[in-house]
């Protein structure tokens, strides 16, 4: 297109269309990446797709894999219709939807605190609660049973084997990270905007409640999305302090109850796992407009 | 009621002095624009009347009541910032009306002063516009409504104008100084442009390295500077220097340029400025518009001399020519029609009655 648009007159301006060439081929490679990676990321989940529509026979029949010969949807009838599944689904979604209320109450105070007010080790503060977060999960587990235990003698009270206990679980490895990406929002935030506010006259509270929330939405949805897909999709916590199936969340109780032995119910796991997948989904698409709208346009110069 | 009033004030951070003790009293009604070049202390000077910044030492007062401890918004002040500070998302009217709201004031209150700002400022169409939607100069109108609402003691404006082109901000400039005539509130200005500082102000306080260089009207501080700062700050293009000395011959005294050049100095002056023949590191200050093209009448203490002209500027109404002397580049304002041109001898009339001659070593005028 580039070589046949040239006008009559490019001859005398040689370099003219050089741009717009430019331009050309750095969309080709775009589109050509894009492509290779949304088809890459694209496989499994249409996989899934494909496989919940089989019959247990077809699936470990030697056929193609990428074709259905008698499609049907009687994974999804036995899996919907089985109580324990919506269990599953009813704890993570109670879960979930508890830890990022709970996350995103510490984080957004939390990090207006240690963006705006300037207290003595407010800097030290910041980077600790983000180190908190490079601590692997895996090696808090000991520590994680010891406390469990030593909650239970001194207050009776059980953590183990309950699905609520995961309310309190998950924060731990959301919160630093939500509150490291609203430190990150809030300081991007014009300083004369908390200046001209505390002039009008509003204390702290107000500043946050009515600048720095409305102003910040598009980090706020940003960190709601994460704490959403992480509480969402956590396995190793509930794999570990949960067992009874009444307890399960989703993750896990696909894969304890539709495994039994080395007996892999295929068509049921791949169904749970897409309806699993569909909340994060559904969520994703509502705010992805907002996460990507910046609000701060026009505050100040621009 | 709303004098303010500075006493021995210093701001310090960690081991760096921002302002090194000033004092300073602001009376009712009046525009102060503190100026300077940056990092001069004259917006830290600003934050700490404000109540943004906390004071290392001295006092201040806010219509006769120390203010040191004082929140902000217990201060009665309202500030417009340099970039506008609007709140994205609120509307004009909402942006404005928002201190008045957290002060608890009625509705129809609030209404009311928001449509009386708006109207002084000529924004009411714009009161259901988001700031994203508004231009620069729409915005900085917004900003001065948002502190015109409350109407405070003083008004602190922190560079409102940096941020517009070049038109613009001539025109907002009027537009502030007719706002301050119909509102006649204390204000005290911040800006680095000495030109601002000369059309908004009744007074202006030139401020340099932490400390005030001198404090007067805008005429007083071109014709009459303290320092040798002032006197190079104020006015464009700056006012030139020449080294020089003093000497007394045949009865009269004259400022030596060089060898070749030397003029008389006016009469009454020769006072003041006797005990300071032979002193070393004396300067000759004039400025351009006191070296002009020869013409044909002469009044006293007017003294032409040739020069080779190096660079000529044209600006329209006047030219302006550029020679060296005692290796120093010196600037003349000359004539469209005098004929300047560069590389060539020129006759030159410096009018020494306006001249001012400054120690070096203090830097202060004589």
């Amino acid at each position: 297109m580039a070589n046949t648009a040239v006008p009559a007159g490019a001859s005398a301006r040689p370099n003219y269309g050089s741009m717009s060439r430019d331009r050309t081929w750095a969309l080709r490679w775009s589109y050509f990446f894009l492509v290779l990676f949304a088809i890459f990321f694209l496989m499994p989940p249409i996989y899934m797709l494909i496989t919940s529509l089989k019959t247990s026979a077809e699936i470990s029949a030697a056929t193609n894999p990428w074709f259905i010969s008698n499609p049907t949807l009687q994974n999804y009838i036995d899996l919907l219709s089985q109580n324990q599944f919506l269990v599953f689904f009813r704890n993570s979604a109670i879960v979930s939807i508890c830890v990022v209320i709970l996350t995103m109450m510490i984080s957004v105070i939390a990090a207006f605190a240690l963006a705006r007010m300037k207290f003595w080790g407010s800097a030290t503060l910041a980077t600790g609660v983000f180190l908190t977060y490079l601590i692997p999960e895996t090696l808090l587990f000991i520590p994680l049973f010891k406390m469990f235990a030593w909650v239970n003698e001194t207050f009776g009270v059980q953590l183990m084997n309950h699905w609520w206990t995961m309310i309190i679980l998950y924060p731990t490895l959301t919160v630093p990270f939500a509150t490291w990406i609203m430190i990150g929002y809030f300081a991007s935030i014009p300083k004369e905007l908390d200046e001209a506010a505390l002039i009008d006259g509003a204390t702290w509270m107000q500043t946050l409640t009515k600048i720095f929330i409305p102003v910040a939405l598009p980090g706020i949805i940003a960190a709601t999305i994460f704490t959403f897909t992480v509480a969402w999709a956590q396995f190793l916590y509930p794999l570990a302090f949960t067992t009874s199936t009444s307890e399960l969340v989703l993750p896990v109780g696909i894969i304890t109850t539709l495994i039994k032995g080395d007996v892999f119910n295929w068509g049921q796991i791949m169904t749970g796992a897409l309806l699993g997948a569909a909340p994060p989904l559904i969520i994703y698409a509502f705010l992805m407009d907002y996460y990507i709208a910046g609000l701060t346009a026009g505050a100040t110069k621009g | 009621m709303a004098q303010v009033t500075l006493r021995k004030v210093v701001k310090k951070y960690d081991e760096v002095l921002a302002v090194r003790g000033i004092d300073l009293d602001i009376t009712d009604k009046e525009f102060i624009v503190l100026v300077g070049p940056s990092g001069c202390g004259k917006s830290t000077t600003l934050r700490m009347i404000a109540g943004l910044e906390e004071i290392s030492g001295g006092d201040i007062e806010i219509g006769g009541h120390v203010v040191n401890d004082v929140p902000p918004k217990d201060r009665d002040i309202a500030m417009v910032f340099q970039n506008y500070a609007l709140y994205p998302h609120m509307n004009v009217y909402e942006n404005m009306s928002f201190g008045l709201k957290l002060k608890k004031t009625p509705k129809d209150v609030i209404d009311q002063r928001v449509r009386q700002a708006a109207q002084i400022l000529d924004i009411t169409e714009l009161l259901d516009r988001k700031p994203k939607q508004l231009s620069g100069g729409q915005r900085q109108r917004v900003a001065m409504g948002r502190a015109i609402v409350r109407d405070p003691k003083v008004f602190l404006f922190d560079e409102p104008l940096s941020n517009l082109d070049a038109k613009l901000r001539v025109q907002m400039r009027t537009e502030i100084k007719k706002v301050h005539q119909k509102v006649r509130t204390t204000t005290v200005y911040v800006t680095h442009d000495q030109v601002e500082a000369m059309t908004l102000a009744d007074r202006v306080v030139v401020m340099n390295g932490g400390i005030i260089e001198q404090v007067g009207s805008p005429n007083d501080l071109y014709h009459s500077p303290a320092t040798k700062f002032v006197a190079g700050f104020i006015g464009s293009p700056a006012m030139n220097f020449i080294s020089c000395q003093l000497e007394q011959a045949a009865g009269a005294l004259r400022v030596r340029l060089n060898d070749t050049l030397s003029f008389p100095v006016p009469s009454d002056r020769t006072g003041r400025y006797t005990p300071f023949v032979g002193k070393p590191n004396l300067m000759l200050g004039l400025r351009p518009e006191h070296i002009t093209e020869t013409r044909p009448h002469t009044e006293p203490n007017q003294h032409d001399f040739d020069m080779l002209i190096d660079v000529v500027e044209p600006m329209g109404m006047e030219t302006l020519v550029y020679f060296t002397v005692n290796g120093r580049e010196i600037c003349g304002r000359v004539n469209p029609n005098a004929g300047a041109e560069a590389a060539r001898s020129m006759k030159l009339r410096a009018d020494l009655s306006n001249m001012h001659l400054i120690d070096d070593s203090t830097g202060k005028v004589l």
